[in-house]
């Protein structure tokens, strides 16, 4: 063969491969018309973690088994959520790796582990909850602040973008959100007295087109919520995965805890827009409108859970189970809040505003001997995902029921020094002490049904049309249940906590659910 | 003031790379390291803040001792009792125990070394020398361990003993004399804790299981372990069971410890604090 023919020859083999697997904005936009694969961190851009495959269901659930198993061998929690296009499954795991299988067989094709310094600052562990796809890369927003894109078939490092100076405490956790043509990631450091802010980058280049800081600069509004220049050092991190509305053009990001985050001493105000749900221009990254859910927090009560869209009763609806305890449905056309349930035991709020919003007691502030507070601060719930089910029309969100000693310890601010102002301690007397997952009712946020965890979990939820519920426990069991009733349907142990929130994809027709669990990606599918 | 703080620190930080160094090779030298606060009250009270933010989680508040650390109040200290021992203690943790080294709680950096410094102070200023009341006649304590007070049924102390219980060989060593106080006198009111799993965020607790299996047989005993699932203990005449949950006609778990309360009828003063001191002596506290 001459070279030239060659060369047309390897460029049509090239052209041929770039032109498969190619995920458009446009498949984006109708990720749930595609339930063979899992698009995004929570599933769809409405954030239900829901998934209309029904091969395995109600009837055969007890069949399940394992049919693979990766192993990170990495330490630590390892909390992500995989994709799966047309066949290829996409991950990261503990310490900024990230790696595709084979989502049949669990083989990798290709993997990547950043080279992070010595000296990051993740607040709770070297984790990393997983990627966006868009076009023929997958992106990565990293622990030392980088935001990266890798190529989908090689994992060949295709851009690398500094978002922030990860010495001054920021750091990244959370799975991108690929919106149009570009890359949605908000940043961790809550504890670390940083300025968060959510960023959007050209998913072409890595060029950022624009920040949007979740504490405003002096002159702006909602800086006046702040004392002095307590803005500067005020938190407020973005560390949880947003949520679409191509309809109006907005999208749905949460917000953490002001710095330090349990001493309000020195920050005297509303502190905007930390504990926020903010509604973005994705384009421009203006805001539309905010909801503050725990004003002038003083409990690490980040109200970074998904902000999960419904529409039921020709309403749209926001839903969020806030880590502060209460189950709060908004109107996402207008930030109007249109209940605030309490789904666990909650001892810091004693009434609510007129608009129904509960509002901090005076009470529950943290003192040098301790104050036992419900929820403790690891929350009622946490950043582990909740699940929608269109069927049942019942939002299932894993909750704790954990009290904590919360203990004042005033500190200096030292840029990229820890900053928590406090300490908390697990309450002596231990009740109560125990987790459950939760069927919260849409309507009244009354709790339907529940199944009790031994203790406290970390595991998300996922809801099938096969009307199955599947979620984990700390104890290392991965748990079906019927979405009605809650009642068990099968199980398996792991052999380690599950600190992840399952999915769900099907590849030649047969379908499969995957979680993590202590270092280990497990897949279960039907026996044949 | 961080400029001066950062100066500080930077002192501080060729004194710890030399500390470490030397560390490995001639350990007296590290006693020599001198404790640049020692003494002062507002550094005591940095470290005061220090100390709860890093340490007392698990040493608790006031330094007490909490479910997993020992109580720091007490002296000797077992892992060194000089500053700079105390200083390498926190820094680097003990090797084979759940105390980790700063830094290594995946909780960010850890502590800078002032900070360090500041804590050690403040274990300096909380610390009781010799607790008087607390020298008992470990000799007599050690014969109602295995006798009157009949101890020795379910717990071991340095190999000897019952199983169901937890061992108690090191508890001196790890528990402040409140805590054991409090174990005997009303021993449901804090359950020891048992078995950590490694990803697991609580340990289980020495809680009492009442089973009714299959074939109608009861059992009482210790939880050693249970999920959602499964359920496995130890009963009252030191059997392993271990039972799916939905196999037994009845399971119901309490709070309430099978161990009895030691009131000062059944236990007065005296012989407990003879107890304690034979408890200290089992455990190498009491030398």
């Amino acid at each position: 063969m001459k070279r030239r023919e060659t060369i047309l020859v390897a460029m049509a083999l090239c052209a041929g491969a770039a032109a498969q697997a190619q995920v458009t904005a446009e498949r984006l936009l109708h990720a749930p018309n595609e339930p063979q694969n899992w698009l995004m961190y929570n599933g769809d851009y409405a954030g239900r973690r829901y998934s209309a495959l029904e091969q395995i269901n109600l009837a055969n659930a007890k069949e399940l088994s394992p049919k693979w198993a990766y192993q990170t061998m990495a330490g630590g929690k390892f909390e992500a959520t995989p994709l799966v296009v047309d066949g290829i499954l996409y991950a990261t795991g503990q310490d900024d790796r990230a790696f595709a299988l084979d989502a049949r067989t669990g083989r990798p094709v290709w993997q990547y582990q950043r080279a992070l310094p010595g000296d990051i600052r993740p607040c709770c562990g070297r984790v990393n909850r997983g990627l966006a796809i868009l076009g023929d890369k997958v992106f990565m927003a990293t622990l030392d602040s980088h935001v990266i894109a890798l190529d989908t078939k090689t994992g060949n490092v295709v851009w690398d973008a500094t978002a922030v100076d990860y010495t001054k405490g920021y750091s990244f956790t959370l799975a991108p959100l690929a919106i149009k043509n570009l890359v949605l990631v908000g940043v961790s450091g809550g504890e670390y007295g940083i300025r968060g802010f959510i960023d959007a980058y050209d998913a072409a280049t890595g060029e950022r087109k624009w920040r949007f800081y979740t504490i405003p600069a002096a002159g702006e509004p909602g800086n006046e919520t702040w004392e002095g220049e307590s803005w500067k050092i005020g938190g407020s991190p973005a560390w949880i995965t947003g949520t679409f509305d191509p309809e109006t053009n907005t999208t749905f990001w949460t917000t953490g805890n002001p710095s330090p985050s349990n001493r309000g001493i020195g920050r005297a105000g509303d502190n905007l827009y930390s504990n926020s749900l903010l509604a973005l221009d994705p384009d421009t990254g203006k805001l539309k409108w905010y909801f503050q859910f725990t004003q002038h927090d003083e409990h690490d009560y980040d109200a970074t859970q998904v902000p999960v869209m419904i529409d039921e009763g020709g309403k749209k609806l926001i839903a969020q189970a806030n880590r502060n305890g209460f189950f709060y449905v908004i109107d996402r056309t207008n930030g109007k809040l249109m209940l605030a349930e309490s789904y666990a035991k909650v001892s810091w709020t004693k009434e609510k505003d007129a608009n129904g919003r509960p509002v901090p007691a005076k009470e529950g502030s943290p003192t040098p001997e301790g104050n036992r507070v419900c929820p403790g601060a690891a929350g009622a719930t946490n950043w582990m995902s909740p699940t929608y089910d269109p069927q049942t029309k019942l939002f299932y969100v894993t909750a704790r029921e954990q009290c904590d000693v919360f203990s004042t310890a005033p500190q200096p601010y030292d840029a990229g020094h820890a900053y928590y102002g406090s300490a908390y301690f697990p309450n002596e007397d231990a009740a109560p002490f125990y987790g459950a997952l939760r069927a919260l009712d849409l309507k009244t946020g009354k709790v339907v049904w529940e199944w009790k965890h031994v203790s406290p979990t970390w595991s998300g939820v996922l809801s099938t049309a096969g009307g199955i519920v599947f979620t984990g426990d700390a104890e290392g069991n991965f748990i079906a249940l019927d979405a009605k009733s809650g009642k068990a349907l099968w199980h398996f142990q792991c052999g380690a906590s599950v600190y992840s929130s399952p999915m769900t994809y099907s590849v030649d027709g047969k379908q499969y659910v995957v979680v993590a669990a202590g270092s280990a990606l497990f897949a279960f599918g039907l026996h044949e | 003031m961080i400029e001066r703080m950062k100066a500080i620190r930077a002192a501080i930080v060729s004194a710890t790379i030399a500390l470490a160094l030397w560390s490995g090779f001639a350990p007296p030298l590290c006693a020599q390291v001198k404790n640049p606060y020692a003494g002062d009250e507002k550094m005591a009270k940095l470290g005061e803040f220090a100390f709860r933010a890093n340490c007392a989680f698990c040493h608790g508040l006031g330094a007490r001792g909490g479910g997993r650390g020992p109580d720091l109040t007490r002296t000797p200290k077992k892992h060194g009792e000089s500053d700079a021992e105390i200083f390498n203690t926190i820094n680097n943790g003990v090797a084979g125990t759940a105390m980790p080294p700063n830094g290594a709680t995946q909780q960010g950096v850890g502590m800078t070394e002032e900070e360090v410094w500041q804590v050690v102070t403040y274990i300096r200023s909380v610390e009781k020398k010799a607790d008087a009341k607390s020298l008992g006649n470990a000799e007599h304590g050690k014969q109602l361990f295995y006798g009157a007070a009949a101890c020795g049924t379910c717990h071991m102390v340095n190999g000897k003993g019952g199983r169901l219980g937890p061992d108690l060989s090191s508890a001196a060593a790890g528990r402040s004399t409140d805590y054991l106080t409090e174990s005997l006198r009303t021993p449901s009111k804090r359950l020891a804790q048992g078995i950590s799993e490694a990803m697991k965020e609580f340990s289980q607790e020495y809680e009492t299981a009442n089973v009714t299996a299959a074939d109608g047989t009861k059992y009482a005993g210790v939880v050693l372990n249970e999920d959602a699932f499964t359920l496995q203990i130890l009963d009252t005449r030191e059997n392993l069971h271990s039972w799916e949950k939905s196999s037994l006609k009845s399971y119901e778990k309490t709070r309430q410890s099978l161990m009895p309360a030691y009131d000062e009828k059944v236990l007065p003063e005296k012989d407990l604090q003879d107890l304690l001191a034979f408890l200290a002596a089992a455990s190498g506290g009491g030398k």
